[in-house]
């Protein structure tokens, strides 16, 4: 097993560190003080919907706009900037740099997910003054977030092989948008009495990342039992689709002549 | 394109040799380089048009060409950051496209520029791991790199404070860490001020004393006459000799230069006055190598005291010059096909 993604890994995270991307944990932070305080003021009885619904909602918007905004950049940027040159004299793959780039931005994304996660339980701390076993389907909720992360992550970093940023962040909002819709979108084309659309919406429906899968937010936040086969279809279907990701990601950037 | 003929001549024969001696440290067959442009991509630029020559192991090599003559398109091949449209290189018998052989390489691009949240010993470990030393090694390379190009003050400084020529010689230490047989340097003199330049010379002296081969493109002539064994002169993507700077050089007809002082009331003697200019003080009298003889009996008859006499050598830069012309552009890049 090379190390040499490793290596990458580890310095795509310190360059977060030090781009302070982890800034957005203040932001983090301000949110569920100023939820924890006045939460009990205006909602009665529903605290703990309120904080786990307005923790989780924030976990999951911040990451994914790290995802996609520094997704977009994590090759295009070592192109540009010709980091990428000093690197690649040296014995390292394509592939092994590609997946480095991809490993180091998830890292970044999971510690800063599970600082935000803490920040959450927290504020459920100060509100309920206690942790309860009920609460342990959050980590779940959090789970599937990060599987989430992981698909938009991957989205990022093909388009950022090929594309510039600001046409990347399009494709992957596109495509992030799309996917949460798609069974909206062939519900809308079964009620068509066009062949060609309900084929059409049929195959977006497959072909289209499905991000909706990965939302138990509200579930999670009314207490709800979350079933143990979304937990292995989920992971399943994150990780075929990411492989396939990274797979093409590898193909298109190993073909190119860097500028 | 007399001297483009010729030195192709000495290029040729340089190969034999090289045949004879040792396999070449790096050998270029028929390297050619298309970029596709234009709306559709459809139409060709010829970057690189068959590039053919052997650089020896333990030589000082000088790729010069004015800006857009291919050199860094042909670095970047080497480096297999780009890929040929046709022909191949081999570095040390082992193909471009061989990663392993990237153990024995070492590279600084043009203009490099390195993650500036990194301070230089971060940047210089970060190289390092990618070449399996252990912890201890890495400290002990990195320590003694840092020393060696002079950062050893500035060690712990992030890189985005570092002025042009000092993330030259971080850039030349990251490239020389793990102490590579083949070293490519992309203009690495290119932007430095006259100490900065000879600190580079000196370290590119310093790896050829060590037996190393080192390939560098340069538009600083001057630098390609210090330094190399042998030079390959490159013009809008076609490859004009190969030869040691003199021979390429000695091609020229030569002349002599005579610097000499008249006593008081005597002047230049008007066989050759329209030769003579002043020069601080003194004269300066240029004259074909086989009147030398005959101009110094004439100086000495009007008391005139010879201070020097040099034989005029065309410099390499003379002989760049000829080859570009006066418009060294990238333009010199040839459009090849319309699809």
């Amino acid at each position: 097993m090379s190390s040499v993604p490793f290596f990458v890994a580890v310095n795509t995270f310190r360059e977060s560190v030090r781009d302070r991307v982890l800034y957005n944990l203040i932001f983090f932070a301000l949110l569920m003080i100023v939820a924890a305080v006045f939460v009990g003021q205006i909602s009665i009885g529903i605290e703990r919907l309120v904080i786990v619904n307005l923790g989780l909602s924030a976990i999951s918007l911040l990451g994914l706009v790290m995802s996609v905004f520094i997704g977009v950049g994590l090759v295009y940027k070592e192109i540009e900037r010709r980091t990428l040159y000093s690197i690649l004299a040296k014995p390292v793959r394509r592939w092994e740099f590609l997946a480095g780039k991809y490993l180091g931005l998830l890292l970044t994304l999971a510690i800063n997910t599970a600082l935000m996660t803490l920040g959450l339980f927290l504020a459920l701390l100060y509100v309920n003054h206690a942790i309860v076993r009920a609460d342990a389907p959050i980590l779940l909720a959090v789970y599937f977030i990060l599987l989430e992360f992981a698909l938009v992550t991957a989205l990022a970093l093909f388009f950022s092989c090929f594309s510039t940023p600001m046409l990347s962040t399009l494709y992957t909002l596109g495509l992030f948008i799309g996917g949460t819709f798609a069974s909206d979108l062939r519900d809308a084309g079964a009620l068509s009495s066009s062949g060609v659309v309900k084929a059409l919406t049929s195959i977006l429906y497959y072909a289209l990342p499905n991000f909706s899968n990965f939302n138990v937010i509200g579930a999670t936040a009314h207490g709800d039992a979350i079933p143990f086969t979304l937990v292995w279809q989920n992971t399943a279907y994150a990780a075929i689709y990411i492989l396939a990701l990274l797979l093409a990601a590898s193909a298109v950037f190993s073909n190119r002549n860097l500028k | 394109m007399e001297h483009a003929r010729a030195a192709t001549i000495d290029f040729r024969g340089c190969v034999q040799k090289n045949v004879i001696v040792s396999t070449p440290a790096i050998e270029f067959e028929a390297l050619t380089k298309d970029y596709a442009f234009g709306f559709w991509r459809k139409r060709q630029r010829r970057a690189l048009d068959a590039l053919t020559f052997e650089v020896r192991e333990g030589e000082v090599f000088g790729f010069l060409g004015p800006n857009g003559a291919g050199k860094t398109t042909t670095l970047k091949l080497l480096m297999s950051l780009i890929f040929p449209t046709s022909g191949t290189a081999r570095i040390r018998g082992r193909s471009i496209g061989d990663i392993e052989m990237h153990r024995e390489i070492g590279f600084l691009p043009e203009q490099p520029y390195f993650y500036d949240y990194l301070t230089a010993r971060e940047l210089l470990d970060y190289s390092a791991r990618f070449f399996k030393f252990t912890a201890s090694d890495r400290r002990e390379r990195v320590t003694r790199f840092l020393e060696r190009v002079g950062l050893s003050a500035a060690a712990d400084v992030q890189l985005r404070r570092f002025s042009k020529g000092m993330l030259q010689r971080v850039g030349i230490a990251q490239a020389i860490l793990h102490d590579p047989q083949v070293i490519f340097l992309d203009e690495p003199t290119s932007g430095l001020d006259p100490v900065g330049r000879r600190e580079v010379r000196e370290i590119i002296l310093d790896l050829q004393r060590q037996g190393r081969t080192v390939f560098f493109s340069t538009h600083i002539l001057p630098d390609a006459e210090v330094l190399c064994d042998r030079v390959a002169v490159l013009v809008g993507g076609k490859l004009q000799g190969v030869g040691a700077p003199q021979e390429i050089v000695s091609i020229e007809v030569q002349g002599m230069e005579v610097l000499f002082e008249l006593p008081a009331g005597r002047t230049v003697p008007t066989a050759f006055a329209s030769h003579v200019t002043p020069s601080g003080g003194a004269y300066r009298l240029d004259v074909p190598e086989a009147q030398l003889y005959d101009a110094v009996a004439q100086l000495r008859a009007c008391d005139a005291r010879i201070l020097s006499v040099t034989q005029l050598k065309p410099t390499l830069e003379d002989y760049f010059f000829k080859l570009v012309g006066h418009d060294a552009a990238p333009s010199y890049a040839v459009e090849v096909a319309n699809k």
